[in-house]
């Protein structure tokens, strides 16, 4: 009863003044428009960004690393144990770069269930002949399959089918860039040496644009099977395996294991990308900030507009507290009249930021690098929009708050003689 | 006779800018039904000592009671409660709120004290306003009603909630001649009535000689 009464003459007091309530209700629909869109946009920039290399990295890579040997013979002596040996000229180990036991690490791989998938890699460093140029470039040996369903391998193909480089032999599918040097269409033939001087003609089946123009210009892909006989190496030969999880906040952990578990090395991707999360989050945090910003300057706003009301208001301020209103009553009203602008306009908000980032979605956005992306990326996480509203009732809430409680401090007997 | 207002001993203060005693000292009692005006020259302390006694000023030193009940000095809620309850108030100017209509300016109090539903309030409201003669002007703005009528609405507001005592600050102030007649004939008519208790502060002397009683005030004493 004393809430829905306190409610009537809220409303009353807010409805008198609506062109004024209106002003600040757009303040907080503007302001909440904006952090909606902004966060959504950059958001949705940030996925873009990250997707370029994160999507296509593996969460835990597992290879063999070029290194010496941590276990130089002097620490092996009992006599040395104890103390720090300084080695000079020390030499990376001879052992091979293919990971020992292929096989068997990708069948125990695929009983983990951590694991999404994994798609083993094989790499090879050639040189692609035009005549009497030698381009220096790289052939990965994928499983296409495997590729396209755990890192998007699809995605970047913009001409041709990445299951050709099944169907057909000795296939290749190359980068854009590698293409326009090479002067090759699909179709064609494109001869290659490798680092031990022996020659191969492949057939382009497709090419690629991975949005990284030097990527473009060095790479290219064909079937492991392909890129085996190139190297003239068994069937198990692979020389890294790329294993995506379900949970990409397990991989430093699933690294140490299997670094342990299979006696090789392995890399989780927040060390191999660390500077690619900074980015996002700095991204995001600027974002919040500005979106912080206007609600506080539209907070502003409102605490004016209350305050000015309660000026005018003096005089029903005072007969409602004759009457037999309470301070806590007349703070009340003025609260609920902050809150009733802060909800209304922040509801206007979502909507109005739903909207405006929906226009954005639909803005054409070409760009060489990015051929999949044909318009501006928005993220349309629900997330920001609980916080935009939460974000609105509570600096709606601290704007109405301080008139409030001058409101209800205003001593009748002050105003009915000053008359 | 059973007393519904009663002052002992009040002392009042002004600090700023120098400490000047408004009040001195002053005891009274009023009793349930009587018509009384307080009366004085202009700056006697006449419309202070109204305000400590309606209990919105609560800076002053000495005892009020209302229907045998000492005012606490702190509890500002308490007091709204007792403000809204037990004592209705018709100012110099009207203080109508401009936003609801006169029915709802009338029901305000009532709402608030929520004794009634709401139709029951609307109902009661209807009823004061028929008393004072103007029960058609309900549903009009109040800014849209003449100054005679604005203080009437203003009377009917006091009254709705059945006070034990009215008190009025030169409620007549502003009015002329035939609207004062008025408002001082409504305000008789509830004396003798309704039995209603009343504490008019008033300058006009036509105006109190009217009343049951005059207290008369001067330098913040009562002249007997």
């Amino acid at each position: 009863m004393r809430k829905r009464l306190l409610i009537n003459i809220a409303s009353a007091l807010l409805l008198a003044r609506w062109r004024q309530t209106l002003v600040a209700a757009v303040g907080v629909t503007f302001s909440i428009t904006m952090f909606i869109t902004l966060l959504s946009f950059m958001s949705g920039l940030n996925d873009l960004l990250d997707g370029l290399i994160l999507n296509r990295t593996a969460h835990v890579r597992i290879y063999n690393d070029i290194k010496p040997n941590a276990d130089q013979p002097i620490n092996k002596t009992a006599k040395y144990a104890s103390g720090h040996n300084f080695i000079g000229s020390i030499k990376s180990d001879a052992n091979r770069q293919a990971i020992y036991n292929s096989d068997a690490i990708m069948k125990s791989l695929q009983k983990d269930s951590r694991v999404l998938g994994y798609s083993p890699k094989l790499t090879a460093q050639v040189f692609f002949n035009d005549g009497s140029i030698d381009i220096t470039g790289s052939i990965f040996g994928i499983n296409a399959q495997e590729e396209t369903k755990l890192f998007h391998f699809d995605d970047y193909i913009t001409t041709g089918n990445s299951a050709d480089l099944n169907k057909v032999s000795n296939s290749i599918i190359l980068g854009k860039g590698l293409a326009d040097k090479l002067l090759v269409q699909i179709g064609d033939g494109v001869q290659i040496t490798t680092s031990k001087g022996e020659r191969f003609q492949l057939k382009v089946v497709g090419t690629f644009q991975s949005g990284i123009k030097d990527f473009d210009n060095v790479q290219s892909y064909a079937s492991l099977n392909t890129v085996q006989k190139i190297l003239s190496v068994p069937n198990d030969y692979v020389t890294s395996i790329q294993v995506k999880l379900n949970d990409i906040k397990q991989a430093p952990a699933v690294a140490k294991e299997y670094e342990k578990l299979y006696q090789t090395d392995a890399e989780d991707i927040q060390t191999a990308n660390s500077q690619f999360e900074t980015g996002s989050s700095i991204r995001t945090l600027i974002s919040y900030s500005v979106g912080i910003t206007l609600l506080i300057v539209a907070g502003f706003g409102i605490y004016n507009i209350l305050n000015m009301m309660i000026f005018e208001k003096m005089d029903s301020i005072a007969i409602l507290k004759a009457t037999g209103f309470s301070g806590s009553d007349v703070k009340s009203i003025f609260i609920y009249i902050a809150i009733s602008i802060g909800i209304f306009g922040g509801l206007m908000g979502l909507l109005f930021g739903f909207g405006l980032s929906s226009i954005i979605d639909q803005i054409p956005f070409n760009t060489v690098s990015l051929p999949t992306i044909k318009t501006y990326p928005i993220n349309y996480n629900p997330k920001f929009y609980v916080i935009g509203i939460v974000f609105s009732f509570i600096t709606t809430y601290f704007a109405g708050w301080f008139p409030a409680r001058k409101a209800s401090k205003i001593d009748p007997v002050v105003i009915i003689r000053g008359k | 006779m059973n007393t519904i207002l009663e002052a002992k001993n009040i002392n009042k203060f002004f600090h700023d800018p120098v400490r000047i005693q408004v009040i001195e000292d002053l005891s009274f009692s009023i009793n349930k039904g009587e018509f009384v005006s307080l009366t004085g020259k202009s700056g006697c302390g006449k419309s202070t000592l109204l305000y400590v006694l309606s209990t919105m000023d609560t800076d002053y030193d000495g005892a009020l009671f209302i229907d045998g009940e000492e005012m606490p000095k702190k509890n500002e809620p308490f007091l709204a409660k007792i403000r809204n309850e037990k004592i209705g108030f018709v100012f110099q100017f009207h203080y109508l709120l401009n936003e609801f209509n006169v029915l709802e300016n009338v029901m305000l109090p009532g709402l608030k004290l929520a004794k009634y539903s709401r139709a029951e309030v609307e109902h009661r409201a209807m009823e004061k306003l028929k008393i004072l003669g103007i029960d058609h002007l309900a549903l009009k703005k109040s800014n849209h009603v003449s100054g005679g009528e604005k203080q009437r609405v203003a009377i009917a507001r006091a009254l709705i909630n059945d006070p034990h005592i009215i008190m009025g600050d030169e409620p007549t102030g502003n009015l002329d001649k035939k609207n004062s007649d008025m408002v001082f004939d409504i305000f008789n008519q509830l004396s003798s009535e309704f039995n209603q208790t009343l504490l008019i502060v008033t300058h006009d002397p036509s105006f109190a000689e009217r009343t049951h009683r005059i207290i008369k005030m001067e330098d913040g004493k009562i002249l007997k």
